[in-house]
């Protein structure tokens, strides 16, 4: 038999696939607008909402959409306005909600006698034993999110790369800060619920940072990012099947020693430019 | 916003492409500039001149739109200052891209033209007219050598140029540069002043621009606005940078020199103490 003869393989691949096109879209523009603290954030607090889903009878998914999204409008609304140059107390806000949710989570999981199995699941993630209903459910959030993302991509672009301009061209810049986080909150839910609360930036972060390292071009650098979470998730759940490892630990090693390896090459190429020849140097 | 008819009835008597009477600006109850009249034509390059924070930044966001006028009637290119946003190129004052931004300067140049469109770029046809009006700007600031290259890893002189295309790639009419030569050494300070002056004259584009210095720039002005003490005079540069009417201006004696070379200073201007002021209270 082959591994994609058990319906759990196959559901982990349909589940985990899903989950990679979302992040590697939402991550390339959260690393683009140096928000990676605030999708830490976001992701973490998937785990006070789950566990206090589990605590209530609901299905964790309830919890993780639930409190991704009401942090991604809390974030935003300590964001600072455009054009201000004074250091905003953004970073000090999105701390402290990191903060407490943990401690949520920490007492929610107490509350609920500490079954440890649980506890881990909800942090490391669980790729195997998803339902048809999670895949149905998981696609019911990413269609419509990457539909958003297409609508605001170029104004979303031009907010990030140049907000003053764009403020002055008449785009929404705050509204669009606004509905990105909302949009990654809702990224960092689902990727939370395949590879749990503390691996989503194996998905979030690492391949839509290989792929700034790789090419400058704003929708080249999109697709690349979506390729490179995809190929991740598919290579590692190849390797937890053959192997007596956890899925989420090889996702995140095979994305972590691709991150190496272009920063590596990049590098090397810079040396090799500054070397012995500097005719680049010197025409420039 | 006015109704059409009063438009047309304040327009009809000239081309100007910015025309300002008794304009006033009011920040709660201090009133930064009042009763500034202005009459640009078009195809003309004009400075904003003045101590910081006499208002002269706030002057270019009012032609934008973005600023409410306190008292007074700002027109520009034939409506009420915002209606024609779309036919303004604008260049903020601001620092450097940040070293580590990936975004090649095409890119950046290209948010320019279809930045503020919704929606996902499908069609071929315009994506190949946005590449070719995208690089007949890059060339025309003299840019198509590195504009392919990150932006964030771009001199200053070279992310001036290529923010200078991207307000110039939807072919606007009116020009408004806030403080572009600020960061620059006096080599690429020359170049932009130059190369600004060329797009003033062989593309029509009226220009204005806020400056601190106005010897890279002073030998192409047409027409110079000099803001301070909550006022402004406007005339040709030799009119207006004189040692009576900047004295009759600040209300103190100032003197204007001539260098050898052409350059202008301004000296014994009471901004010292006030720019002291501000930087606190800012």
């Amino acid at each position: 038999m082959t591994l994609f003869d058990y319906p759990f393989m196959i559901n982990a691949l349909r589940a985990g696939t899903i989950v990679a096109v979302v992040s590697g879209a939402m991550g390339w523009f959260m690393v683009l607008r140096r928000q990676t603290f605030a999708g830490h954030t976001l992701s973490l607090v998937g785990f006070p909402g789950a566990a206090g889903a589990i605590l209530l009878g609901l299905a964790p998914a309830f919890g993780y959409f639930g409190f991704c999204i009401a942090a991604g409008v809390i974030i935003a609304m300590a964001s600072p306005p455009v054009g201000s140059a004074l250091y905003s107390e953004e970073s000090a806000v999105i701390g402290s909600v990191q903060a407490f949710s943990l401690a949520c989570g920490f007492l929610f999981v107490n509350l609920y006698h500490g079954n440890l199995n649980g506890l881990t699941n909800l942090l490391f993630g669980s790729f195997l034993g998803i339902t048809n209903g999670q895949v149905v459910s998981l696609l019911a959030v990413a269609v419509p999110a990457l539909v958003a993302l297409g609508l605001i991509v170029r104004p979303l672009l031009f907010a990030s790369v140049d907000p003053e301009v764009a403020a002055a061209a008449g785009i929404p810049v705050r509204l669009l800060a606004v509905i990105f986080l909302l949009l990654l909150g809702a990224a960092a839910a689902e990727a939370s619920q395949i590879t749990g609360s503390l691996l989503v930036f194996a998905l979030l972060v690492l391949p839509p940072a290989t792929a700034h390292v790789i090419t400058g071009r704003p929708l080249l650098g999109i697709a690349l990012s979506v390729v490179l979470a995809v190929a991740v998730t598919w290579a590692g759940s190849v390797m937890a099947y053959y192997t007596p490892y956890p899925t989420g630990a090889f996702i995140t090693t095979l994305s972590f020693a691709a991150y190496v390896a272009v920063r590596g090459i990049r590098v090397l190429n810079a040396r090799a430019r500054k070397g012995p020849v500097p005719m680049r140097e010197a025409l420039t | 916003m006015k109704p059409a008819g009063v438009v047309s009835d304040t327009v009809s008597t000239s081309n100007e492409v910015i025309h300002a009477r008794g304009a006033s600006v009011r920040f709660g109850d201090r009133l930064l500039w009042s009763g500034v009249d202005l009459h640009i034509g078009p195809g003309t390059f004009t400075a904003i001149l003045g101590p910081n924070g006499a208002g002269k930044s706030t002057l270019l966001k009012v032609l934008l739109g973005l600023q409410p006028l306190a008292s007074g009637t700002v027109d520009v290119l034939g409506a009420p200052a915002g209606a024609a946003r779309r036919r303004i190129g604008y260049v903020p004052q601001r620092g450097a891209f940040d070293r580590t931004l990936r975004i090649r300067g095409l890119d950046v140049v290209r948010l320019g033209l279809d930045g503020s469109r919704w929606g996902l770029p499908l069609s071929a046809l315009r994506a190949r007219r946005t590449r070719e009006a995208v690089a007949e700007v890059v060339n025309l600031v003299g840019a198509t050598q590195y504009a392919s290259r990150p932006i964030g890893g771009l001199s200053g002189g070279e992310q001036q140029r290529l923010v200078v295309a991207q307000a110039l790639v939807r072919r606007p009419e009116l020009l408004l540069l806030d403080e572009p030569l600020d960061s620059l050494d006096l080599a690429n300070q020359a170049a932009v002043a130059a190369l600004v002056q060329r797009i003033c004259r062989e593309r029509g584009v009226t220009v204005v621009m806020v400056a601190h210095d106005v010897n890279p720039i002073l030998q192409f002005l047409d027409e110079v606005v000099y803001v301070a003490r909550g006022k402004a005079v406007v005339g040709a540069p030799n009119e207006v940078i004189t040692t009576q009417t900047l004295s009759a201006l600040y209300g103190a004696r100032v003197e204007v020199l001539r260098a050898s070379d052409g350059r202008l200073v301004v000296v014994g201007t009471p901004e010292a103490p006030a720019l002291h002021a501000d930087r606190h209270a800012g």
